[in-house]
């Protein structure tokens, strides 16, 4: 837990509208970096950095058989693990409640907002589909994953081919020019009221003084598709108009970025 | 058929492209990259930090403890099953061996040294490469070394003697194939890690062993080089 005395200092900046770093309230971390295609080994793979996060995202491809209930469709699987490479306070050992919430919140926005075509990915229905597995991996996590995380799993997936498939085996090292195919373009916004201040993109210091965050997923049009609330304390309907606002406008920056 | 040149056109002697760089984890205490064709490694070093639980601690030294890992996505094949195989464990075994014998860990009592190392592409060399990414992000984090530690795999492939094998050569079926990952502290030459798969006579590992001297002076080079070029920004 932090110094209670951090909190008070970052809350009576945040009241006098300025960051412990100087930034804006609702101002990212600059740069944003999106480099595409950075681990040969993926079927795609995308690198983010805002700040000093950086967050590599790679793609599997994998055949196997749909859900009973869904047979003509494709699925995806996202990971996340909190490497303790990125953070002194991540630890060894299975991914913990932290990663499960990382990787389900970026799971829902791509998932919700039907970003991927899931009846695309199907071979051959009740039989063979293409499993779309997602793994998030830190190597420095300077704050705000939620948001990196997602727009690094979106880039990679925009980096995506198919590898060759002759209807019984992958051969891996055959890539084909087929790509995955974007049909919208979610992007997760983390808000986050600390006091009675919203901000956006929190560092480390931020992130231990939050009262309560929203992840806000929405695609281009401001459509949203996938939401997280997280933090201890409550929030009020007018709060969550305001960050959903925030979140949304956020959005569009972020996305000029892919 | 003799194998009669290597399949990327390299010397018998000569390692795939090597970049190295320093001070690329922000939150950690040291870092490195290592990039050894395409095998790709990061090193990141926490500590000497406190130990728990207590029982582990040591009254008398530190502790160095090491971590290997393949990113899910890190191999040309199937994914990567996270959470860590039976190869990986003994690779983070043989890993701090290699590095234990530069540190001087009776300065730091009680207390541990981590050494993550995640690898986010692979192919061939990859316990090598996070060795040398270790190496360096121990001297990034300021610990006492009496010497860097330097990595590469020495091999036989058919009838010839080759330096760093790639997945190609590991994988050639045409005749016999021996892999021999080896680190050395340079400047005595003693050997931390040694190991072997395959087949190859007495003299031929003797004659490698001879050859990898040069090769792994040339990869110190590289990792002082590395080292040194952090602080170059600040001299202006």
């Amino acid at each position: 837990m932090m110094h209670r005395e951090l909190r008070n200092h970052i809350i009576g900046l945040l009241n006098a509208d300025i960051r412990l770093d100087g930034r804006k309230l609702t101002e990212y971390r600059k740069p944003i970096e999106v480099e595409y295609g950075v681990v040969k080994t993926a079927e795609g793979s995308a690198r983010v950095k805002i700040g000093e996060t950086d967050v590599i995202v790679g793609v599997k491809l994998d055949v196997g058989e749909p859900y009973p209930d869904t047979p003509d469709e494709g699925t995806i699987i996202v990971g996340a693990e909190l490497l303790p490479l990125s953070n002194p306070e991540f630890e060894l050992g299975p991914p913990g409640i932290q990663a499960i919430e990382l990787a389900r919140v970026v799971d829902r926005g791509i998932r919700e907002s039907k970003a991927l075509d899931f009846k695309k990915l199907c071979i051959t229905p009740s039989e063979k589909i293409w499993m779309v597995i997602i793994d998030i991996c830190p190597i420095n996590d300077a704050g705000n994953l939620f948001d990196a995380a997602s727009l690094a799993a979106l880039a990679a997936l925009k980096d995506t081919k198919y590898p060759a498939f002759d209807g019984e085996k992958i051969d891996y090292k055959a890539k084909t020019d087929k790509k995955l195919g974007l049909e919208k373009m979610p992007i997760a916004v983390t808000v986050i009221k600390i006091g009675s201040k919203f901000i956006v993109d929190p560092d480390i210091e931020e992130e231990k003084a939050i009262d309560a965050r929203l992840t806000v997923s929405s695609i281009e049009d401001g459509t949203l598709c996938a939401m997280q609330k997280g933090g201890d304390f409550p929030l009020s309907i007018e709060d969550i108009d305001k960050m959903l606002d925030i979140g949304i406008e956020k959005a569009k920056e972020l996305r000029k970025y892919l | 058929m003799a194998y009669k040149q290597r399949i990327d056109g390299r010397g018998f002697d000569e390692t795939r492209p090597i970049e190295a760089k320093v001070g690329v984890i922000q939150r950690a205490d040291g870092s490195a990259m290592f990039k050894i064709g395409n095998t790709w490694a990061y090193a990141a070093v926490y500590g000497p930090r406190n130990l728990h639980p207590k029982f582990l601690q040591d009254p008398q030294r530190g502790i160095l403890r090491c971590n290997y890992n393949m990113m899910p996505f890190s191999s040309s094949g199937e994914r990567v099953r996270p959470g860590g195989s039976r190869r990986s464990k003994e690779i983070s075994l043989v890993t701090e061996k290699a590095l234990l014998p530069v540190l001087d860990l009776e300065e730091f009592p009680n207390s541990v040294v981590d050494v993550f190392i995640e690898l986010p592409q692979t192919e061939a060399g990859s316990r090598c490469a996070g060795i040398c990414a270790a190496s360096m992000a121990l001297a990034d984090a300021g610990l006492n070394m009496k010497d860097l530690v330097c990595a590469v795999s020495l091999g036989r492939v058919d009838d010839k003697l080759l330096i760093d094998l790639d997945y190609s050569e590991e994988s050639y079926k045409d005749g016999p194939v021996a892999d021999i990952p080896i680190a050395m502290m340079p400047n005595s030459s003693k050997v931390t890690l040694l190991q072997m798969d395959g087949e190859i006579s007495k003299e031929e590992l003797m004659e490698l062993l001879e050859k990898s001297r040069k090769v792994l002076m040339d990869i110190y080079e590289v990792q002082k080089r590395a080292l040194k070029e952090k602080y170059h920004e600040v001299e202006v």
